[in-house]
């Protein structure tokens, strides 16, 4: 009899509590990130009616999307998807961030696993055959990473002769680009799952240069300047989208919308200087978001 | 340790001299080799200062907290991910094992009170089932677990089926696992003297009873110690969720180097936390199996369970 | 389907390169997992130790954390394992003398893991002979050396075929994990390469992949399960 009365308390505490949350949900959405509507069928409506989100971004990469020991993800990708959010109407700690390596990130879109990436993901037209992209939000390059006293290597065209050897992270775009400058795969490109084991075979010697997008490459270098730095020009032009589903195009507009507003208004500038602008990389004029 | 008293005599005095004082020179020499060889090179890199061990393992390190409930997080996740995978493959790989038992007594039945082309046909179909489940077993006994993990993973997908991918992980696990087991107990089975099956039959059971109620049972009874072995390996094989960036042990590693930049100390913590829960688990597979012995050793000679013992061992903690 | 057609050559490439490493991790597990052995059923105590330290420790460890300190642990001792690039070996595996050093840091994982696998096996088999034997020969005055040699070794290796037939299986599957050590273009990471960075689709990549792993296994597997019955049939 007791235990009934008690689990009954328990249960009208919790009644009561969930309340509470549901009211105080409502009155932050009606004052702060004011009163969201959207139109009837669009995924911004079922998302705000939902109140949550799942946004993939990538889990190791300093100064985009690393999820450090607090256990949350940091960087600017991270933030752009927090001003999208906002832009929903849905409070942040409703996000449900996933992991989204360079290699999934088509398919977590496909199905559907994850509402919309932002995980440095390069805006091109072998990807836009299954999905499409907002944005670009950023305009990275691809660039070579190497250690402090090397001179040899200049450029992409070093690789041409057969010598040196090169690092880069498996499925991922930077991987294909190189190997049209290497001349022999299995002697010259190794390939691992995170840019962390690549700036380590480049500190032991076991790689001669880490190629990848200039800013991660920036960030290795930020946090060691004694050892590396960038050995030329970025040699690719690498601009950073979101991505949605094919069909979705109010989706699409929607976050181009919001990305134009967070250009204008700075808090794209404020995103950038928190987090990859710490690394002294430059984040240049807004790029003109591409509405095809 | 009873067959090294076998193949060596007692040392004697001037042996037992000669292998103590080959034993403190064979000690030097290993910690001299340890000290220039392993500790020289890593002191030099600056790999034992507390800088990067700190967070690791000094509870006053303003990251230790944070360090070890990530770890505390990964390690709940791996528990997680082993112990529905164990389940769900000794489920699924007690169903196989009946199965495949059922299908091959099947096979060989002549179906003797059926019109004659209907025992063919009946007779065929059994066969085929028999072979179908045959070929499943061995494919998914021959590839490698990354493999069918990440088939699980990139496949279920492609047919509009997903998950969150702790359930890629699990499933890929039980596919490979569920058929090592079945593979574990169906041996267990057959291996059971003739008389048991005979007897069963004789007192009226079906051929299903007679596996639930007879054969099983023993089975497991004897199997057991490499079903515990079973376990280590699924525990250890949770560690390749890295691959579809599940979030268990090594996954969180990983994060944590990203954020500490101490791979090597960060991996050696978690190798050891491995180490010792997997020794722990294969002692209790050896004290299980010590009592069964125990419980049989009118039956069998001691040698005999101690050869069954290492045997089965050998077989169940190398698949991974 | 035409996937497996048209991309024929990186299906054989990443097969050819899988069974490199098969075949050069089964040499010296089976060579490193005999010396170990031997170490555990010594007469002399801390070689023993060493024996079923190494067997503990490296039985109970998942191979991605054996795999990692050989990838950057021998790096940070300052070796690239430049000791493996044994001439002529090379002429036929040729990623052993490549200035890359992961197929070598890969091998050596793979061999130190599997190792301590084949050392059990090596010993169930010893096991399996009779006591009387070894007692036998003692009592003829065979030092210990001997005993193994001329009586106990010739017999136990009947015996342990079979567990070690398993363990090696066990190892061409689990070379699988090379891939995502730096080896570029073994057979698994082949099904990374075309389904993600080519964009093939997954299902004729995973029967192609599939193909590639059972045709290594499963002959081994039925060869050992004939093994297995002439031999339950002679007992």
């Amino acid at each position: 009899m007791r235990i009934t009365r008690v689990a009954a308390l328990a249960a009208a505490a919790t009644l009561a509590l969930g309340m509470t949350a549901c009211g105080g949900d409502d009155a932050g959405e009606g004052t702060g990130a004011g009163s969201k509507s959207f139109a009837a069928g669009t995924t911004m409506e079922r998302l705000n009616k939902a109140q949550s989100i799942k946004i993939g971004t990538k889990f190791d990469q300093p100064g985009f999307g690393q999820k450090g020991l607090s256990g949350k993800p940091e960087g600017f990708d991270v933030e752009v998807a927090k001003i999208i959010v906002k832009e929903l109407g849905i409070p942040e700690d409703k996000i449900e961030w996933v992991e989204a390596p360079s290699k999934v990130r088509e398919d977590v879109i496909v199905n559907g696993t994850v509402d919309f990436v932002a995980a440095t993901y390069t805006i091109n037209d072998k990807r836009k055959e299954r999905i499409a992209f907002a944005g670009p939000y950023y305009e990275a390059g691809q660039n070579i990473m190497v250690k402090k006293d090397d001179t040899a290597i200049t450029g992409p065209d070093s690789f041409k002769d057969g010598t040196k050897k090169v690092c880069s992270v498996t499925g991922s775009t930077p991987a294909e680009e190189i190997k049209k400058y290497v001349k022999d795969v299995a002697t010259q490109l190794v390939l691992f799952d995170t840019y962390d084991k690549c700036r380590d075979a480049l500190k032991g010697g076991q790689v001669d240069a880490v190629t990848t997008d200039n800013v991660i490459l920036l960030g290795y270098i930020a946090k060691d300047e004694a050892s590396f730095k960038l050995a030329g020009d970025n040699f690719t032009k690498e601009p950073y989208g979101i991505g949605v589903k094919k069909e979705d195009t109010d989706f699409r507009t929607f976050i181009n919308d919001t990305l134009e507003k967070a250009f204008a208004d700075g808090s794209w500038k404020k995103a950038w200087d928190d987090t990859a602008g710490k690394f002294g990389a430059e984040l240049g004029d807004a790029p003109t978001v591409n509405r095809y | 340790m009873s067959e090294q008293s076998v193949l060596y005599d007692v040392p004697g005095p001037r042996q037992r001299r000669v292998t103590l004082i080959g034993s403190v020179v064979a000690t030097v020499l290993l910690v001299v080799g340890a000290y220039f060889l392993i500790y020289r090179p890593l002191d030099g890199k600056g790999q034992f200062s507390m800088e990067l061990w700190g967070p690791l393992i000094d509870p006053s390190d303003e990251s230790f907290p944070l360090v070890w409930e990530r770890i505390g997080i990964g390690f709940k996740n791996t528990l997680m991910a082993a112990a529905l995978a164990i389940v769900s493959s000794l489920v699924v790989g007690t169903l196989l094992a009946v199965l495949r038992v059922q299908l091959k007594s099947l096979a060989r039945r002549r179906f003797t009170g059926f019109a004659t082309p209907l025992s063919y046909l009946l007779r065929g179909l059994s066969a085929l089932l028999s072979a179908v489940t045959r070929v499943c077993v061995e494919v998914f006994r021959g590839l490698p677990v990354v493999i069918t993990i990440f088939f699980v993973a990139r496949g279920f997908p492609e047919f509009g089926v997903t998950f969150d991918t702790l359930w890629y992980l699990v499933i890929g696990l039980t596919i490979y696992n569920s058929v090592v087991i079945a593979e574990i107990l169906r041996s267990g089975m057959e291996g059971l003297p003739g008389g048991q099956a005979e007897a069963a039959s004789a007192i009226g059971l079906s051929p299903l009873q007679t596996t639930r109620m007879i054969l099983l049972p023993q089975a497991f009874r004897i199997m057991l110690p490499a079903l515990i072995s079973q376990l280590v390996v699924v525990l250890k094989d949770t560690s390749l969720g890295f691959i579809i960036s599940y979030e268990e042990t090594l996954t969180i590693a990983e994060q944590i180097i990203g954020s500490l930049d101490n791979p090597i100390q960060t991996y050696f913590v978690i190798g050891v936390m491995f180490i010792v829960i997997n020794y722990s688990l294969s002692k209790l597979a050896q004290y299980v199996q010590r009592r069964l012995a125990r419980g049989r050793r009118s039956a069998a000679p001691r040698t005999g369970a101690g050869d069954a013992q290492l045997g089965t061992e050998a077989v169940a903690g190398t698949t991974t | 389907m035409s996937v497996l057609i048209d991309r024929f050559d990186v299906f054989a490439g990443g097969f050819w390169l899988t069974l490199q490493i098969c075949v050069l991790a089964a040499l010296g597990a089976l060579i490193l997992g005999a010396v170990v052995a031997v170490l555990r059923i010594s007469p002399v105590p801390p070689l023993r130790a060493v024996g079923t330290g190494y067997v503990n420790v490296f039985r109970n460890m998942p191979l991605t954390v054996v795999m990692f300190f050989a990838a950057f642990g021998l790096p940070a001792l300052g070796s690239n394992a430049d000791f493996l690039r044994i001439p002529g070996l090379d002429v036929v595996f040729s990623r052993l003398g490549t200035d890359l050093p992961y197929f070598r840091f890969a091998l050596i994982a793979l061999v130190l893991y599997t190792a301590a696998f084949v050392c059990e096996a090596l010993r169930s088999g010893v096991n399996a002979v009779p006591p009387g034997q070894a007692e036998a020969a003692r009592s003829l005055g065979l030092t210990f050396g001997q005993n193994l040699r001329y009586v106990v070794l010739p017999q136990s290796w009947k015996a342990s075929i079979v567990p070690l037939g398993s363990v090696i299986i066990a190892m061409i599957k689990n070379s699988a994990l090379v891939g995502f050590f730096g080896v570029v273009g073994d057979l698994s990471q082949t099904a990374d390469q075309l389904t993600s960075a080519e964009g093939y689709a997954f299902v004729p990549v995973a029967i192609g992949i599939s193909i590639g792993y059972l045709i290594m296994t499963v002959p081994l597997g039925a060869f050992l399960d004939r093994i297995e019955k002439r031999q339950a049939v002679a007992r």
